[in-house]
């Protein structure tokens, strides 16, 4: 009986001591990562379709999740979008834009994209792929871990991340709402990223 | 004694509002003209209808300016009723957009969306509008305040209805309900696949 007092006692302090810990780990994720500062340590789920695994360079024997320094890259671009938010909608044909230009560039082998589908299913983030007819590799964020992680930010949010060799990530471009022209945007990537093109003087 | 039991039943309640967490992502689309009222209670009303009843007939004005009503539908289109809580709201905000996306697959099963809420409509024009337009007709429940929600049971104490989807036939019998936690989008792969179940 004591033993179950001392316990009822000392819970009520564990759970505030839980709840602080918890608020800190909050904090730390209450903004998206900024420019200049290192990527999060995150999983991210395994893209099913082949051409998806071929896309990031990844083993088909990775497993169900992934880290970003497995990507073959020198830059992964994020985008965070909802099936569900208008803004993503009409921004979906300039990423698609995006897509196309990094081909037509010559860096589909330097720089990647993913898209992140906030408080999405599977199925949600299938039909916008679908639908907007988006070729790189949607994944599906359905309980917001990942959105969490990175400052639950609007919709949609783009943050573009250069890979070391070692496989750390760097936050080299952090904001909410549209890239603009694709080509300007890919531009300035590049020239953040500090990666030449064949041809460029 | 008492005030530890009242200090661990407080923990406990804190415990479980660190689980609570946001069930959406806002689009930068609403940025600043949200009202984020927080959690609220997942559903309070009583359920006044069933599966296999007779969906009430009602008529109400949509944000066109036309009057709508659910049995002009009958014989020839099934209908799915969209009750969300109020304009302007986080969740709200993001669950008709995402039906702009489907309206194919609504055609391909022979049906139409009814979406209504019990603001009024000058305030429903500006939020639809705010979203670049939907598809469906648009209706407001706002006078007499949320009659219709009654009677669908689906009026809550505060005066906004539910977060509910009614599917109903082209007979007018109701198909599917799912009146959903206030604070969570449905998921729309359940809403297809009951669609789906619907006869042509």
């Amino acid at each position: 009986m004591n033993r179950k007092r001392r316990i009822l006692g000392i819970l009520p302090a564990l759970v505030f001591a839980a709840f602080f810990a918890f608020a800190a780990f909050c904090a730390a994720a209450e903004q998206p990562p900024q420019e200049g500062e290192s990527f999060p340590d995150l999983k991210f789920p395994t893209p099913k379709a082949s051409e998806h695994l071929a896309y990031l360079g990844l083993d088909s024997k990775v497993g169900p999740a992934f880290k970003l320094g497995q990507v073959k890259a020198s830059v992964v671009i994020f985008e965070v979008f909802s099936m569900y938010c208008p803004y993503c909608q009409n921004e979906a044909p300039s990423i698609n834009g995006l897509y196309s230009r990094i081909a037509e560039r010559g860096l589909e082998g330097k720089i990647k994209l993913i898209g992140l589908g906030a408080g999405n299913s599977p199925y949600e983030v299938d039909l916008f792929k679908g639908k907007y007819g988006v070729q790189f590799p949607l994944l599906s964020d359905s309980d917001l871990t990942l959105h969490t992680a990175l400052g639950k930010v609007r919709t949609p949010y783009f943050i573009a991340v250069s890979l070391t060799p070692e496989g750390k990530g760097l936050v080299i471009y952090s904001r909410v709402g549209t890239i603009g022209d694709p080509e300007q945007f890919l531009d300035l990537i590049t020239q953040k990223a500090g990666i030449r093109e064949k041809g460029a003087p | 004694m008492k005030a530890r039991h009242h200090l661990f039943k407080m923990s406990i309640l804190l415990a479980a509002s660190l689980l609570a967490t946001a069930a959406f992502a806002a689009s930068e689309r609403f940025k600043g003209q949200i009202l984020d009222a927080g959690k609220v209670a997942p559903t309070s009303s009583q359920a006044r209808l069933k599966v296999g009843d007779k969906a009430p007939d009602f008529t109400l004005p949509s944000i066109k300016g036309e009057k709508v009503s659910l049995s002009q539908f009958e014989g020839k289109q099934n209908v799915v009723i969209s009750f969300v809580p109020a304009a302007f709201t986080p969740v709200c905000s993001e669950q008709w957009p995402g039906y702009n996306m489907v309206k194919d697959i609504f055609e391909a099963n022979h049906s139409i969306m009814l979406g209504i809420t019990t603001d009024n409509a000058p305030t429903l024009f500006a939020w639809t509008e705010q979203m670049g337009g939907v598809w469906f007709p648009v209706l407001s429940d706002f006078w007499p305040h949320g009659k219709v929600s009654d009677l669908y049971g689906v009026l809550r104490p505060e005066g906004t209805s539910e977060r509910a989807l009614f599917l109903i036939d082209k007979k007018g019998v109701i198909r599917y309900i799912d009146v959903h936690d206030i604070n969570q989008r449905p998921d729309l792969a359940v809403l297809v696949r009951e669609l789906e179940k619907l006869p042509r």
